[in-house]
């Protein structure tokens, strides 16, 4: 049984333009100390999917799935009572924005001790020493003195240090990290993941990586998901995807990588994700897709098998990079 | 932090000066010689007029008239009462307590109520508890305390009986003022029935009084509390699996009420507005009242030396105010 | 004009009332505003016709029928559907007249206190900094006295009447226009389409009134809705206290005054004349409301 196991998962935001739909038909499977990557486009709905599952989204979202199972028991089912008992213990996340997501009314010291507090019933002087100790563990110099700082007088670093302190106060089992390292400085981008890696090692957690950054992808994570436009588009292991992805986007996003570049000119995607009002009838990845065919333009595909990577493609790449010309079963009909 | 109160220091210097200039220039600008209204009916001998006019320095140029005036309220000196002849000082401070009480309760009243309505508001946004309160809200926004103040009577002194129309305490009890609130007066005096009487004398003006801040309040709080609830720490803060109670009322209302107590304090202006209009109406003898009939007798020292008293109240709760955002404030605190 | 032309035309076309169109939609959104909108156009049509309205003179005396009681109210009479007052004149007649004041002070109070405020906002707003250090403590000044205080301390100065009443309370509402209209316009000063009009050599005036001031006007006008309702407000207080409008007046503040012996006698005179003050701000803050949500950006949904 995996430890995290979502099935078909639909999010839609009521907008006053109607519905717009940000997360559709995406399953995610994390197993114990597992490094999943989720990766794609600012808006291709990875954030959301996750936040979904920590039930942080506002009010205006609409959630639907088959399945969403910690440990076997459906988060929707248990009563919002137990799933707090759940959210920040067992599944714990870190955010993008290290400066804006800490308190600026309290000391880090008062937001960190205020989790030990919810989820482990310490008291005060345990707590008190157990927050050093994750300072310590974290890598902040002088916890002691740390403790009682406000958020804003310390650099994004170290407040996304003690963002990691926090959710991982209470040994979570699921780790999410949504673009940890997105609004830091590239020497400390790696000091950071480094940390992460080392955590999951020490206490056997599993983490999901939310990430843009295909070179991080490549150094920490395990398997990888690629999303566009609110659905999965693949998913591999990760020497899998590098050395043979199957979606034509997920072949695009690699070309991109300034390491993997053959010319002298860096390739790009050309267009941009579908957003409310353009949202394509058939593939959304079509209208950017080098290899569309007619079929890409009027049905929307579904996941193919393990084998194919689960490529939601009519057309999937060879290795050569070239696709088959059209799945004759389907022209046929 | 100390830079932040000197900077607020010195603009609070010529706008006390200007304060000055405008109470200084009211007596001047007066339809009408101000000793022949001071005389009012009977008159007065030429060589009596002379006299007062000499001791009010009415000869002298305007502008050492002003140097004398200033040096006068810098020393504390704002001249007498044309109609008691006592100081305008004393008398201020002798009724200065009635309109503090009566203030603090009404702010009370206002913040007892008008931030958890507020809270609960935009906690439930959209929602009956939303629409509810926000909808009360702005009627006691567009209320006019002085008709509010007539049905509340209609009401509980005239329909109901229960509290008395007007005055702060009833004529059957007497006692030396101590510390001038009559709530603590009355049980310092250990009269039976005092406490009641002065609670009941309370109730009417303060709820009076309280109406528009509670209103501005509550408004206040929803508003500021839906912008916090937007924020990413709130996120955080739910993330960590707290309680929907902690998330609100710690967590954001910590950052709302910044903001909050801002518009608290520079409400004092505001209070003292209708302070002027439920003083007038219950009777209540506090500066309100004091400078409407000030006016209203044409006791010019008495409204000149209010007018500088009050607005250099307002002036300093003011103050009171931005160096209380620092302290609530710790972004600015610790700069 | 070639094929292409007509293309353009339409798309411009409703490129501009699509702004208005937009203002509507948020200011719509908004029940309330919107509600609050029909009860204001029914208070500017009962203030423009008053009296066609009225079904007597509002001065007229009955001494026959003085403190009659509403009409659904026993002693009531249909003559008089809300009664009469002590001196025995309809209410009805004179609650529809004294729209009329109400009326009138918030609009010249609105008129006057934001010309001027505007006019000296924008004068500090470009200014050089001394100027606009004293203007703005000129302001703090002002602001610096309770306002119901300042109007019936300048009511006490210029002689009671409705008149005198406005001035004070124009002068009272000014600083808020001067600190709103300096604050937008020092924002909208740092913007680059304003470097670029002065590069193209726009005078002073044209900077300030054409190029400026219609950027900074959405504030101003959730302002200007604000202060009619105030204005309103502080006549009625004025009128209450005996500084405003003079009996036999209708203005409701003032009717307010007249009535307030009879409170426990005869609850009409009293209720009356307040009901109508209260909605009719109550109509305005709502509309102020609506106007906020639909002009801030700041606080429109996504």
């Amino acid at each position: 049984m995996s430890l995290l196991e979502v099935r078909n998962l639909t999010v839609e935001f009521a907008t006053s333009a109607g519905q717009f739909r940000a997360v559709e038909g995406v399953d995610v499977t994390l197993d114990k100390g597992e490094v999943l990557a989720i990766v794609g486009e600012s808006g291709s709905g990875k954030s959301v999917s996750m936040l979904a599952v920590m039930g942080l989204l506002p009010w205006t979202a609409t959630i639907t799935a088959d399945r969403m199972a910690f440990e076997g028991r459906d988060l929707r089912e248990i009563t919002p009572a137990e799933r707090r008992k759940i959210i920040g213990k067992d599944i714990a996340m870190i955010f993008q924005e290290p400066m804006s997501s800490l308190n600026p009314c309290f000391t880090v010291g008062f937001q960190i001790k205020e989790a030990l507090r919810q989820h482990l019933g310490l008291d005060r002087k345990a707590r008190h020493n157990r927050a050093i100790e994750l300072f310590e563990q974290v890598g902040i110099p002088a916890p002691e003195k740390r403790l009682n700082v406000f958020p804003h007088q310390m650099s994004g670093g170290m407040n996304q240090r003690v963002m990691i302190a926090m959710a991982i106060a209470c040994n979570p089992k699921v780790l999410i990290a949504d673009e940890p390292t997105t609004a830091l400085d590239v020497t400390i981008q790696a000091q950071i993941l480094d940390l992460l890696l080392e955590l999951r090692e020490k206490n056997g957690m599993a983490l999901a990586l939310i990430t843009h950054d295909m070179g991080v992808v490549a150094e920490t994570a395990e398997r990888v998901a690629v999303h566009y436009a609110g659905q999965k588009v693949e998913e591999q292991p990760v020497a899998g995807l590098f050395g043979r992805p199957y979606h034509p986007y997920t072949a695009a996003l690699l070309a991109a990588l300034p390491e993997r570049a053959t010319s002298r000119i860096l390739p790009t995607i050309p267009g941009v994700v579908p957003g409310q009002f353009d949202r394509p009838a058939g593939c959304l990845f079509a209208p950017r897709c080098a290899h569309a065919s007619a079929i890409c333009q009027t049905r929307p595909p579904l996941p193919r098998g393990a084998d194919e990577g689960h490529a939601r493609c009519h057309t999937p790449l060879l290795p050569d990079g070239k696709t088959v010309a059209a799945p004759i079963e389907e022209v046929s009909q | 932090m100390l830079r932040y109160l000197l900077s607020r220091l010195l603009t609070f210097v010529p706008t006390f000066f200007g304060v000055t200039l405008i109470s200084f220039a009211f007596i001047r600008v007066l339809p009408g010689d101000p000793i022949i209204v001071m005389a009012g009916e009977r008159g007065l001998s030429e060589e009596r007029y002379q006299e007062l006019v000499r001791q009010y320095g009415f000869d002298k140029s305007v502008f050492q008239q002003y140097v004398d005036y200033l040096g006068g309220v810098l020393q504390g000196d704002l001249g007498a009462s044309f109609v008691t002849k006592k100081p305008v000082w004393d008398e201020f401070f002798s009724l200065f307590p009635a309109t503090l009480e009566l203030s603090i309760c009404a702010m009370i009243f206002a913040v007892a109520l008008g931030i958890p309505a507020g809270v609960i508001a935009a906690v439930n946004r959209g929602k009956l508890p939303d629409r509810l309160f926000m909808s009360s809200a702005l009627v006691g926004y567009s209320m006019p305390i002085f008709w509010w103040a007539l049905l509340l009577i209609i009401l509980f002194s005239g329909m109901l009986g229960w509290t008395p129309v007007s005055g702060r305490m009833s004529l059957m009890y007497f006692f030396e003022p101590v510390t001038g609130f009559m709530l603590i007066d009355s049980l310092l005096s250990g009269q039976e029935g005092a406490f009641r009487s002065a609670v009941s004398h309370l109730i009417l003006p303060t709820i009076v009084l309280g109406t528009i801040p509670l209103a501005v309040i509550a408004r206040q709080t929803r508003s500021a509390m839906l912008e916090v609830l937007g924020e990413d720490y709130i996120r955080t803060a739910r993330a960590k699996g707290l309680s929907p109670a902690r998330v609100n009322g710690v967590h954001a209302l910590r950052n709302a009420l910044i903001p909050v107590v801002t518009v608290i304090g520079l409400m004092v202006g505001t209070l003292l507005a209708g302070a002027i209009l439920t003083e007038t109406i219950f009777s209540w003898p506090g500066i309100g009242k004091w400078m409407v009939d000030s006016i209203f007798r044409r006791d010019y020292p008495v409204v000149q030396g209010g007018l500088l008293l009050i607005a250099s109240m307002v002036m300093i709760v003011n103050l009171t105010v931005d160096v209380l955002y620092g302290l609530i404030n710790p972004k600015i605190r610790r700069r | 004009m070639t094929a292409t032309a007509p293309a353009q035309t339409p798309a411009n076309g409703v490129e501009r009332p699509g702004r208005f169109k937009e203002f509507y939609h948020y200011f719509s959104e908004n029940r309330g505003a919107v509600f609050g909108l029909w009860i204001f156009a029914g208070f500017v049509f009962v203030a423009a016709f008053a009296p066609w309205l009225a079904p007597y003179d509002p001065a007229e005396q009955f001494r026959d029928f003085t403190l009659i009681p509403p009409a659904w109210q026993e002693g009531g009479n249909w003559a008089f559907p809300l009664g009469t007052d002590p001196l025995g004149r309809d209410m009805l007649s004179r609650l529809l007249t004294g729209a009329r004041y109400s009326f009138f002070v918030g609009v010249v109070v609105v008129t006057v206190s934001a010309t001027g405020g505007i006019i000296i906002g924008l004068i500090s707003a470009f200014a050089p900094k001394w100027l606009d250090a004293i203007i703005m403590r000129v302001m703090d000044i002002i602001l610096a006295f309770p306002s119901l205080l300042l109007a019936l301390v300048l009511v006490a100065i210029l002689g009671p009447s409705l008149t005198n009443a406005m001035i004070a309370i124009a002068i009272v509402a000014q600083p808020h226009y001067v600190r709103l209209t300096r604050a937008s316009a020092l924002g909208e000063l740092q913007k680059d389409y304003v470097t670029s009009a002065r590069v193209v050599g726009a005078g002073l005036p044209r900077l300030m009134f054409l190029t400026v001031l219609p950027n900074c006007l959405a504030p101003i006008i959730v302002q200007a809705a604000l202060s009619f309702s105030t204005a309103i407000l502080d006549a009625a207080a004025l009128g209450f206290l005996g500084m405003g409008a003079q009996p036999p007046t209708p203005e409701w503040g003032t009717m307010l005054a007249e009535a307030r012996e009879f409170i426990l006698r005869a609850w009409w005179v009293v209720t009356f004349p307040g009901l109508a003050i209260l909605i009719t701000v109550l109509s305005i803050n709502l509309m102020g409301d609506g106007l906020r949500d639909a002009l801030d950006p700041k606080l429109k949904r996504s």
